[in-house]
């Protein structure tokens, strides 16, 4: 129990205090219907929850999420890995990274919408285009940190390039994919809901954007604390993935 | 036939702001079969230069290096190499995943290969620390993985770049012993690299001066004649210590007067 407490005390206390000035904000601040307390928000949560919209909503944001974020991994990492090892490779191919990571997602929707349609295949497109860039740069950064000598080691141990490859480069690196990955999704939720706003049928960003429409304002608080959950949730899970490899995948021991 | 030999090789380093740095210069030496050699000079006077060369991760300015009469051309699992730091240690990998590491890299079926990774851990006295990540193991223990690591592989010579620098005068002291048993044992031909008169003393049969860079070369050759243990206090270690270090001396000086 005492464990506990020095372990997640903090949290507790921390997220307490947040409903606590949220609430005495609401109600003695600014006793507005445009600021609802914690209260409000949570009830309003509920019947969304129950009535399944809050699901729906979510679950599309989330899917598109997932699936760009996953295929803007997958493919960045092996670019990511080969910009690393082969200069060639890198010279060719960093006027596309340097150039592009400067183009904002959100300013890629109109792009995104006037190829793909309002339909998935926008959404797909822009959270892999917000992905891919950043795990490409931390996958390069995570090679070029490699000690030499791990390398030469399995040189002078026989092993071939391939398995260095496989063997000592990838896992050396492993522990920067994941913090590039774990900055890609934050990331994606600033493109998703940016895009959501603009053009979707459905999704935690639509749900904003009705919510302004129909003067809906619990509902956008609603939204808004489910982004917050969510975004924490799984920043902690790569947070806790990255510890327990870091330990042991580290460059640098 | 000498099993290496070094023949007039050079090695330039080019800085970044374009002015050469000749790192080696006529070096030529020769390395015969089953010795214990030692690579003894000031620090800064090229000696990794030498290694990293004859280990095949850069290729000689000019000259050539021999191993068995064919020029080195690149690494090979021949050339084992122990490194100075620990940063050549797989983190991801437990001691003895590490030991194993070249055995698998060579499709050796796990159960032969855990088996002989075992015995060189036993060798190097880590038993108890099979399972253990080298970020949970001291500096000796580390060292120690890296040469159970490289006879694991069963090289046909080991390359030691001052494996026992940065360890406590103790450690370092039971390692240099741990070490000359071993090669007792295996007899693997060994260029060993340091900066310590001490330690070329206790472990050598024949030590290499080398002189102060730049245009470092080897200086003259010493053959210690003593066998098995040695004792840093006998009037004959006391002797040769006293040859190499006045071999020795002025260079220091030199090496000394030049980064200044
Ligand atoms: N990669 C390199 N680039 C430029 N100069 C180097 C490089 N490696 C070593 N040197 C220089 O060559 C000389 C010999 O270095 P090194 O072989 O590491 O010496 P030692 O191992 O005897 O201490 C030093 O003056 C060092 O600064
Ligand atoms: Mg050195």
């Amino acid at each position: 129990m005492r464990r506990l407490w020095s372990v997640y005390g903090g949290y507790v206390v921390g997220f307490a205090s947040l409903f606590v000035i949220w609430h005495l904000a609401s109600v003695y601040l600014v006793s507005s219907v445009l600021f609802p307390p914690p209260a409000v928000v949570f009830k309003k949560g509920v019947v969304l929850l129950r009535n399944g919209v809050l699901c729906d909503n979510l679950s599309a944001s989330l899917q598109r999420i997932l699936m760009g974020f996953i295929a803007g991994s997958v493919l960045g990492m092996p670019i990511g890995l080969a910009m690393g090892s082969f200069r060639p490779v890198r010279k060719l191919l960093e006027p596309y990274t340097e150039f592009l990571r400067f183009i904002p997602s959100v300013a890629m929707i109109t792009v995104a919408v006037i190829w793909f349609g309002i339909g998935e295949a926008s959404k797909i497109f822009l959270i892999i285009y917000t992905t891919i860039f950043i795990v490409i740069l931390n996958t390069a950064a995570g090679v070029s940190a490699i000690a030499p000598n791990k390398i030469r080691a399995a040189e002078s141990l026989g092993a071939t390039r391939a398995q260095i490859f496989l063997h000592v480069a990838l896992p050396a690196t492993l522990p920067y994919i994941l913090t590039g990955m774990r900055l890609a999704m934050a990331n994606s939720f600033t493109t998703i809901v940016a895009a959501e706003l603009i053009a979707a049928n459905d999704g935690l960003g639509k749900m904003l954007w009705d919510g302004r429409l129909f003067m809906l304002v619990d509902d956008i608080f609603v939204s808004l604390v489910t982004l917050g959950l969510l975004g924490f949730a799984v920043d902690r899970m790569f947070r806790w993935s990255i510890y327990t490899f870091a330990g042991k995948y580290s460059p640098t021991t | 036939m000498p099993l290496v030999s070094f023949r007039d090789v050079e090695k330039t380093y080019r800085s970044l702001q374009g002015v050469d740095y000749h790192a080696v210069e006529h070096f030529s030496l020769d390395i015969e079969a089953g010795e214990f050699f030692c690579l003894l000079g000031p620090s800064g006077c090229g000696k990794t230069t030498v290694l990293r060369m004859l280990a095949g991760f850069e290729a000689p300015t000019a000259g050539e290096i021999l191993m068995d009469g064919r020029p080195v051309t690149g690494a090979s699992r021949d050339r084992a190499v122990v490194f100075q730091g620990d940063d050549s240690l797989y983190g991801w990998l437990t001691a003895i995943e590490n030991v194993e590491f070249g055995l698998r890299m060579r499709r050796v079926p796990k159960a032969e290969r855990r088996e002989r990774a075992m015995r060189y851990l036993d060798l190097v006295g880590l038993t108890g620390q099979a399972q253990k990540y080298p970020a949970e193991l001291s500096g000796g223990m580390k060292q120690r993985i890296q040469i159970a690591r490289v006879l694991a592989n069963e090289p046909t010579m080991l390359l030691m770049d001052e494996p026992f620098a940065a360890l406590d005068a103790q450690t370092r002291a039971l390692m240099q012993e741990e070490l000359a048993n071993i090669w007792q044992a295996e007899r693997t031909t060994v260029l060993f690299i340091t900066h310590d008169i001490d330690e070329a003393v206790t472990l050598g049969q024949r030590i290499g001066v080398m002189r102060a860079g730049p245009r470092s070369g080897v200086k003259g050759v010493v053959d210690v004649a003593l066998n098995g243990a040695r004792n840093r206090t006998d009037d004959t270690f006391l002797a040769y210590y006293r040859q190499v270090y006045a071999m020795i001396r002025d260079e220091v000086a030199a090496a000394i007067a030049r980064t200044r």
